[in-house]
């Protein structure tokens, strides 16, 4: 299936013509970002195929790796596992998201509210 | 939680004959990025208006002692705000990750892909592709929405990758809202005739800027009978655009490789029905309203021409909502989008020869398998620049 005469691993990489924007100001922080998120990606992908392996097995008892290549999730198992996606995201992104509720409220800091506290 | 919150897996993409055969673990990460779009999008994007209310618009009035004047005003005060910042940064990934999974599905199995297309094409008439037609600079001063190569891009010569990598992520980019052939505008576009028009066949139909021909073969699908011509200047999205619309059985639809700015193969009214879907945004200034005046030329008195695309700015528009949905065109390399939907596409259109009185504007929404596929979101979980719900702006040309 693999064509030897492409290096198909590298090229996918290729960087898209246009100088990129400049979001978080640091260049080792843009790159921090690109590769935490590509990682999570990966465990994402992980826990799919381990799901996969699992609801195989379940069902089947023995499995090959051809089984897991065409496993297609039914209608419940799909969603199940959008869920479990879904979640997972929720846990990864939570600071940003508790960032954002944030931005809702004016909180004093807590050693503030610790001197009132003690003062009244 | 209901269903159609969660966005249906990457197994209920229709694969038809080149579409490329994604791994478990391809499928997998097309489907943690599908995920990724619609978390930023819908849990936390309404993080920006956030920032921008509480935070952004009272140090922009405090410095300035007026509120902002236009979006790019607004742009350039949220480009300092770190929780935007974050969100960007974090969309601009997702955008990338989903051209690298892309690219890694489609090159490893290209022979594969470049052997079936060419079985589909080679010998075939209804498709003509020429080599003296170049690639406009509006269409590689960049690469369009971050896809390396753009739409012209060849890995080498002759191939079909860069059609095979715009069609397999569309699912991931849009949440599923496209349907499993991500096809719901073309779906959509028949559904709306049939109700505008019922019984109404036309001879001919032009499609400009078809890429691969997603939101055409739904069209020719619908009426066999009528011949069909999709065109674009980008040979390797015609190639695979025709070998999936023969899969698909639209034998009616030709794909001819051509720049839309000079359609002088055509006679004058030759077609009654011409049309762009999400084409527009892709010109420049000087080369849109050159391609409607020639769309008009060839379109048959009685004929109709409809462009389907986001909505576009107006006054009526609050400026918040023109900025965010500006932010692929300075994030996402959509180097036209935030001129062009800021286009009187009304007085275009009047000045291509089809009078106010006879245009009209309607919104439209992607037609989908709703049992598996979610309706897209609008207003504040929308997915800005992406959702499929659209405007489409047409006229029916007057009769002499």
């Amino acid at each position: 299936m693999n064509d030897e005469s492409i290096d198909w691993i590298a090229d996918a990489g290729t960087r898209a013509k246009g100088k990129r924007p400049d979001f978080l100001g640091n260049p080792s922080e843009e790159r921090m970002l690109s590769i935490l998120l590509a990682v999570a990606g990966e465990v994402s992908v992980l826990k799919e195929r381990l799901d996969t392996v699992e609801r195989l097995l379940e069902s089947k008892g023995t499995i090959s790796r051809a089984d897991i290549e065409v496993y297609v999730p039914d209608r419940d198992a799909a969603h199940e596992r959008s869920l479990m996606t879904r979640e997972y995201l929720a846990r990864i992104m939570r600071a940003v998201q508790q960032d954002m509720e944030s931005m809702q409220t004016d909180e004093k800091p807590v050693a503030d509210i610790s001197t009132d506290l003690r003062d009244t | 939680m209901k269903r159609e919150e969660v966005p249906p897996p990457y197994t209920a993409v229709a694969r038809h004959d080149v579409f490329p055969k994604p791994t478990h673990d391809e499928a997998a990460r097309f489907n943690f990025l599908t995920a990724l779009n619609k978390y930023l999008s819908g849990t936390i994007g309404a993080g920006n208006k956030l920032a921008y209310d509480k935070r952004v618009l009272p140090a922009f009035r405090a410095e300035h002692g007026r509120d902002p004047q236009n979006r790019f005003e607004i742009r350039h005060a949220m480009n300092r705000d770190p929780w935007h910042r974050f969100w960007s940064a974090c969309k601009r990934n997702s955008m990338e990750m989903r051209q690298q999974n892309g690219r890694s599905i489609v090159l490893r199995q290209l022979d594969t892909l470049d052997a079936r297309a060419h079985e589909l094409n080679e010998g075939r008439s209804t498709l003509q592709l020429d080599p003296a037609v170049t690639t406009p600079r509006y269409q590689n001063a960049v690469d369009i929405h971050c896809m390396p190569g753009s739409y012209h891009g060849e890995h080498r010569a002759g191939d079909v990758s860069a059609g095979a990598n715009y069609d397999c992520g569309i699912f991931a980019t849009t949440g599923g809202g496209l349907g499993a052939l991500s096809d719901g505008g073309g779906q959509a576009l028949v559904k709306w005739i049939k109700k505008e028009r019922p019984g109404w066949t036309p001879k001919r139909i032009l499609d400009i800027g078809c890429t691969i021909g997603h939101n055409i073969v739904p069209l020719a699908l619908a009426f066999p009978d009528t011949e069909v011509i999709a065109v674009d200047t980008a040979a390797p999205v015609l190639r695979y655009g025709h070998a999936r619309a023969q899969s698909l059985g639209a034998r009616n639809l030709h794909f001819v490789q051509l720049n839309a700015e000079d359609l002088s193969r055509f006679p004058d009214g030759h077609f009654d029905w011409v049309q762009t879907t999400m084409f527009l945004h892709e010109l420049s200034g000087k080369s849109l309203p050159k391609i409607i005046r020639e769309a008009e030329r060839v379109l048959a008195p009685g004929g109709l021409m409809l462009h389907l695309e986001q909505p576009q700015y107006s006054d009526e528009m609050p400026l918040y909502e023109q900025f965010i949905r500006d932010w692929d065109a300075f994030n996402n390399n959509e180097p036209f989008w935030s001129a062009m939907h800021a286009m009187d596409l009304k007085q275009v259109m009047a000045d291509a020869g089809l009078p106010r009185s006879n245009q009209f504007v309607t919104g439209v929404r992607a037609v989908v398998d709703s049992t598996v596929f979610p309706e897209a979101p609008s207003g504040e979980n929308e997915d800005h620049g992406r959702a499929a719900v659209w405007n489409a702006y047409g006229a029916w040309k007057p009769q002499p």
